[in-house]
């Protein structure tokens, strides 16, 4: 398969879960396409929907959860049909593999380091006895790990946070799995150690060549690793485009709170923006689009009908009515317009940023 | 904005915290600190996990006992022990904002309770209408509604709870926060409203905060001026924007090349540094806490220093 073609495609997914008799649609038909070798980053906040989207793709989804309706292609086969967990077992972990939020609680603390990572080894591959240890030795290796061969010994309580995170690096690429799905990598670690991790995710990437995607709140983190940005709310995308078109040329009023509300963009002794209310409560159904309640300047037909997605360019759409031809001219707010100015890529980004400057302006 | 016409709220004076080792042994986490902070500002206090900046904080409302050294409040020593009168006003005039507001309060408590439990503790009597009128008047100013005063905490979300939070500290009349990474529990766009409360208080109020976090972005929106610190010690200190547009020392610096930005054209070309504790030679002379002028402190040695003060006269820092 070449670089560019769809690896993994969702079409319309509805997730639901049963709460104590209650139905909650967590994701409201979702759907994306990521793409062999690029690195797709999902946005949102909490209760968005974003780690629940990503848990269906690896048949992780709690107890009371199902996926209702809709599909997602991988490798020919419809991830979103398969109920028996021995199916999974082929997918999950080999072709499909997790990072976790927090290094703490994703090992094992009651066996080494190099057990676990061995595991892999002689549940995916077949390895044994001193084979599965070199593999071990040079997994840890090229994960950064000074002297492997001793320190494969060790429990994970001998380890740092930025080190036990990149034993489970090693173990979710052990299998040089296709899909790598990184679910907050670093909001448990210090910024420089972020960095490195980060950089870590993106050599090995280049090596063993798979997909990424990164969950994340942190939109500096997107802006570091991401090829391509899916926006969520509220369980459904709202937003897609490349990272150049997601930070530069927003279009969606949700993109543009979320990044209002960062501090970077912040003036000093001013406050801050930030987005009023609450995200809507998911036991409902949600009528119009789900964040016209927090939008001051939501239109009246955002309260009556769910806006389609509509497109802006090949790789970028927005599920807004204020980019319907009949809607009403709108200028992102202060804050996405000073940024706009200040950043660095609309100094570099020439031609083509310059040709959405003139799109927006006359949007 | 001079530091000398200005009233200091707290003082550390060569400030070190210890503690016992299993097996024997200390080990010190906080060695040697020293800064003041003015009346009405927002001190950061920035470092990444295990620098000491929490340990700091605890031992300025003393919950940690501080080794060496001395805290100074208002100009008296408030560490170690102290008499009961003082006790009882740094009690009051010194509280705290925990990190995470889904674990610091009493799930078993209403939030009546939980907001005026300080009231309790300073032994002042009051009459039960005076105590609601209270609990009332330190919610509105959190933006929560005086009825929520009869519900537990888990009928909240995160912001909420940490606006419970804030109004337990301010029913109290402090006069100085301790803030721990008060935002970095909370989701992205529940930040942008918490750090807009703690603005507008202290407006209101002419508070001073002790404002410790990891995120340089937030800290260097909200605070006036902020001390770096690693391993224990202070390496720089400086007003906010003096630090981000001259760091002088290889941690600040790496630390401040490390933020990311939401800017991928610049995050791609951007390169971290890395900051190596060899890069200091202090063989021969250690290093010391030095003004490089404009109340702007970095912790080096002599030669160091001549070299920082002239990539400064020479625009290269």
């Amino acid at each position: 398969m070449a670089k560019g073609d769809a690896i993994l495609e969702a079409k319309d997914i509805v997730i639901k879960f049963n709460l104590r008799g209650r139905t909650l649609t967590a994701i409201r038909g979702a759907g994306l396409r990521l793409n062999e070798g690029e690195t797709l980053a999902i946005v949102g906040e909490s209760g968005s929907g974003k780690s629940v989207l990503t848990k269906s793709f690896i048949g992780m989804l709690d107890q009371n959860g199902w996926v209702d309706s809709g599909e997602a292609v991988f490798e020919g086969r419809n991830l979103a049909a398969i109920k028996d967990e021995k199916d999974w077992l082929a997918i999950r972990g080999k072709k499909i593999s997790m990072v976790f939020q927090d290094p703490m609680t994703a090992l094992n603390p009651l066996l080494t380091v190099g057990a676990q990572i061995k595991e892999v080894f002689e549940l995916h591959h077949g390895l044994s006895g001193k084979q599965a240890d070199h593999a071990v030795v040079e997994m840890l290796e090229r994960v950064g790990i000074d002297n492997p061969s001793e320190r494969r010994k060790q429990y994970p309580h001998e380890f740092s946070g930025g080190m036990r995170q990149r034993v489970v690096i090693a173990i979710a690429v052990a299998c040089k799995p296709r899909i790598l799905i990184c679910d907050e990598p670093t909001t448990a670690l210090d910024v420089t150690i972020q960095a490195q991790i980060l950089d870590l995710i993106k050599a090995l990437q280049r090596d063993l060549a798979f997909t990424t995607v990164y969950i994340t709140h942190d939109l500096g983190v997107v802006a570091n690793v991401a090829d391509k940005v899916a926006v969520m709310y509220a369980g459904q995308i709202v937003e897609t485009g490349s990272a150049e078109e997601v930070f530069y040329d927003s279009r969606h009023p949700y993109t543009w709170a979320l990044l209002s509300s960062l501090p970077q963009l912040g003036v000093k002794g001013q406050p801050l923006y930030s987005i009023s209310g609450t995200p809507p409560n998911l036991f409902n159904t949600v009528v119009g689009d789900a964040f016209a309640p927090r939008n001051p300047k939501a239109l009246k037909v955002d309260f009556a009908a769910q806006p389609p997605m509509f497109q802006v360019s090949p790789t970028h759409s927005a599920a807004t009515w204020l980019l319907d031809p009949r809607a009403p001219a709108m200028e992102p707010p202060p804050a996405i317009l000073a940024m706009r100015a200040k950043l660095g890529g609309a100094k570099l980004g020439g031609a083509k940023l310059g040709d959405a400057a003139k799109n927006g302006g006359a949007l | 904005m001079s530091g000398e016409s200005r009233e200091v709220v707290l003082e550390l004076r060569d400030l070190e915290v210890a503690f016992k080792v299993k097996g024997g042994g200390t080990f010190k986490a906080v060695k040697g600190v020293n800064f003041c902070i003015y009346k009405g500002e927002t001190f950061g206090l920035v470092g990444e996990s295990g620098s000491g900046k929490t340990s700091i904080g605890r031992a300025i409302v003393r919950i940690n006992d501080a080794s060496s050294g001395s805290i100074l409040y208002k100009g008296r020593r408030i560490d170690g022990r102290i008499p009961k009168e003082l006790d009882l006003e740094v009690v009051r005039k010194i509280q705290m904002i925990f990190q995470d507001p889904m674990a610091s309060l009493n799930e078993r408590a209403k939030v009546d309770y939980i907001v005026s439990e300080g009231l309790y503790n300073i032994g002042v009597k009051r009459s039960e209408e005076e105590r609601r009128e209270l609990v009332a008047k330190a919610l509105l100013e959190v933006g929560l509604l005086p009825e929520f005063a009869s519900r537990f905490p888990h009928e909240f979300s995160g912001g909420q709870r940490q606006r419970i939070g804030i109004a337990r500290a301010l029913i109290m009349e402090p006069e100085l926060i301790v803030a721990d990474e008060p935002i970095s529990a909370l989701d992205v766009s529940i930040r942008a409203q918490v750090l807009n409360l703690l603005s507008s208080i202290q407006k209101a109020k002419g508070l001073t905060y002790l404002f410790i976090a990891h995120d340089l972005s937030v800290v260097r929106f909200i605070t006036d001026r902020i001390a770096v610190i690693s391993k224990g010690r202070i390496v720089e200190l400086a007003e906010t924007e003096e630090l981000f547009r001259h760091p002088l020392h290889p941690y600040t610096r790496a630390l401040i090349s490390a933020i990311p930005q939401p800017d991928p054209l610049a995050e791609r070309r951007k390169v971290v540094k890395v900051y190596d504790p060899a890069c200091h030679d202090y063989s021969v002379e250690g290093p010391a806490w030095s003004d490089v002028g404009g109340g702007h402190f970095v912790l080096a040695n002599s030669k160091e220093l001549e070299a920082y003060r002239e990539g400064l006269a020479a625009g290269r820092l």
